[in-house]
């Protein structure tokens, strides 16, 4: 059966418009005549072969040198191990995990309500000027480098949150045990901001793609029906998009879990669990980038590996489940452009 | 409500005002002839700049170009012509896998299979780390565009008797190209601003170099170098490279929007 595309969709109307019926793609072996075709599919077919093959051996590649720190600390103890002391040659990879996921948990917290509003602004209420403005000024957002978005933490927001923002917290929610620290400017709050700012672009594209792809006539049916334009979103559109919105929110955390750079230069680089999200953090992207190079004996890389290893498999899940969400809502498999 | 989400759209593009603001207002003076064209001074000297960088940065994203572009091409037009194949639905879906994995990853990769056998670090392993984050965004490029060549296109060329192996490589690539282009254009501008996985293949070198088996300089790390150093020189020398790459990577992104936007238009 074959994938109708958006754009097939396209050329049949614009053959329908002509009276001419529309022609479905034959299947390729009914265009296959000759030896020099089967050559072709053969040859095209190795090369899209040898992706899938690079997606293995990476994870092969990474395990088979990890495996020294599998064997020897065990998977569990490795992954709940809370000490990372190369010194002492102590490897637990909690700390980075710990780093990781709440950084990605503020910049979704942070990034959603903000990303999907705006998406509701673009699809819904903005008129199409408006729109055409906007939605290429997001893709640029998306397409500024990592640690272009990491200078620009160093040097303006670290400082603003600890002039600002960090004391404001602390003076009014420094009892409780998520800001209760000292201002320094750099912390796993800081690094959930930048973060949030990194992965709002995606949350808005997409979910603005999957609000305009439900369809008007249920808009318009509701309207039949009398329902205000909130009820309409609230009622139709947004059930109807969720399984896409969830897509684009994964999307985001996808990214958020593997950004390296910017949060690297405005999280502390500390690698300790702390409850306070004024503290410093450390994430598993980052200790890779910051030690790989003073790793100085192979159990250490290996070590450093076996956290890369853990993070592949874990941006793996959550890319598959976020390409699963977004494929049943969107008219199939789309392609997500923006830099990483 | 409608208020709240125009509050949220205002919010969302303000950061892309402040930040390209602060590059340009810290930035924008320190990019001269001398920075653009000389290496780096010694540590703690003022003066010097990214010269050295800039090239490094072309050479390795030419090595990029030629790892990802040919196998992500060839791999795409095997996705755009046999597309409700069932290698082709794992292959798209491994695809979209890759293109979501953390570039330090690849990095990591790059590592394992270039930079211990050679024992050094080298732009072989920087551009090879980063040609492998091409390959999945040139095959879905490459995959979409070819979808996009109207099947009557292909009909009318077997109608005149052409092989269709002939009518791809002829035909229906020469109706992509301009399509290609712009896909091999975005996936220079995204790697360009890759910094993660040069950290430990390509490593930095303080001096001119074109040498493939050698570290080299690249934009993006220096930057992260700069920037997380104790020096104003370096810091202000930082904003004026990140400014440099910023203009690069909108560059390319503009020009891609410029030329493409009669294509797309029934999409909004």
């Amino acid at each position: 059966m074959s994938r109708v595309t958006e754009h097939e969709i396209l050329s049949a109307s614009e053959l329908a418009a002509a009276g001419l019926p529309f022609p479905a793609r034959q299947r390729p072996s009914l265009y296959e005549k000759q030896i020099g075709d089967r050559i072709f599919r053969i040859v095209t077919g190795i090369f899209a072969i040898v992706v899938i093959l690079i997606g293995l051996w990476i994870a092969l590649q990474s395990y088979g040198i990890a495996s020294p720190v599998f064997k020897s600390i065990g998977w569990w103890r490795f992954i709940v191990g809370k000490t990372w002391d190369p010194v002492s040659k102590v490897f637990g990879a909690l700390p980075f995990i710990y780093g990781t996921l709440v950084t990605s948990t503020i910049a979704l917290l942070i990034a959603t309500p903000l990303g999907l509003g705006a998406a509701l602004f673009l699809a819904e209420l903005a008129p199409k000027w408006l729109r055409q403005i906007a939605l290429p000024l997001i893709e640029l957002l998306a397409a500024i480098p990592s640690v272009v978005y990491g200078l620009w933490g160093i040097f303006v927001l670290a400082p603003l949150m600890a002039n600002s923002i960090e004391p404001f917290l602390i003076s009014h929610f420094g009892d409780s045990p998520f800001f209760h620290g000292y201002p320094l400017g750099v912390g796993m709050l800081t690094g959930g901001i930048i973060l949030s700012v990194m992965i709002v672009p995606f949350v808005v594209s997409v979910s603005q793609e999957v609000i305009r792809a439900v369809p008007n006539s249920l808009r318009e049916g509701m309207v039949a029906l009398g329902a205000t334009r909130w009820e309409v979103l609230k009622k139709i559109v947004l059930p109807y998009g969720r399984s896409g919105i969830f897509g684009a929110i994964f999307l985001g955390l996808a990214r958020a879990l593997g950004e390296t750079m910017a949060v690297t230069m405005v999280i502390g680089n500390t690698p300790q669990i702390s409850a306070s999200l004024l503290d410093p953090g450390y994430t598993m992207a980052a200790v890779i980038a910051n030690e790989f190079t003073e790793a100085t004996y192979d159990f250490y890389i290996s070590a450093l590996v076996a956290v890369a290893f853990v993070l592949f498999i874990i941006t793996i899940i959550v890319n598959v489940l976020a390409r699963l969400l977004i494929w049943r809502t969107s008219r199939g498999p789309r392609l997500i452009g923006g830099a990483w | 409500m409608s208020v709240l989400f125009s509050i949220s759209i205002v919010v969302v593009l303000l950061p892309l005002v402040f930040i390209v603001g602060f590059l340009v207002i810290q930035g924008a003076s320190s990019l001269n002839w001398d920075f653009l064209t000389r290496r780096p001074a010694p540590v703690g000297e003022v003066g010097g700049g990214m010269g050295n960088a800039i090239v490094g940065s072309f050479l390795v994203i030419l090595l990029a170009m030629i790892v990802g572009v040919p196998l992500g091409i060839l791999g795409g037009i095997f996705l755009g012509e046999f597309p409700s194949s069932r290698l082709s639905q794992i292959t798209r879906f491994a695809a979209d896998v890759l293109n979501g994995t953390p570039s330090i990853v690849m990095g990591v990769f790059a590592y394992s299979v270039i930079v211990m056998p050679m024992h050094r670090f080298s732009a072989l392993a920087g551009g090879f780390a980063l040609g492998i984050i091409m390959i999945p965004i040139m095959l879905r490029t490459t995959d979409e565009m070819l979808q996009l060549v109207p099947t009557a296109i292909r009909e009318a060329s077997l109608a005149l008797g052409v092989p269709y192996w002939k009518t791809v490589v002829k035909v229906v690539l020469s109706t992509a190209k301009s399509g290609l282009i712009t896909g091999v254009l975005l996936a220079v501008a995204r790697i360009s601003g890759e910094t993660a996985p040069l950290l430990f293949t390509a490593f930095n070198n303080a001096f001119w170099t074109a040498s493939l088996t050698q570290p080299i300089s690249t934009l993006t790390v220096q930057i992260y170098t700069y920037a997380i150093s104790p020096y104003d020189d370096w810091h202000r020398q930082a904003w004026a490279g990140a400014l440099l790459l910023l203009l690069l990577v909108f560059g390319i992104n503009i020009l891609v929007r410029a030329v493409t936007r009669g294509r797309d238009e029934t999409n909004y």
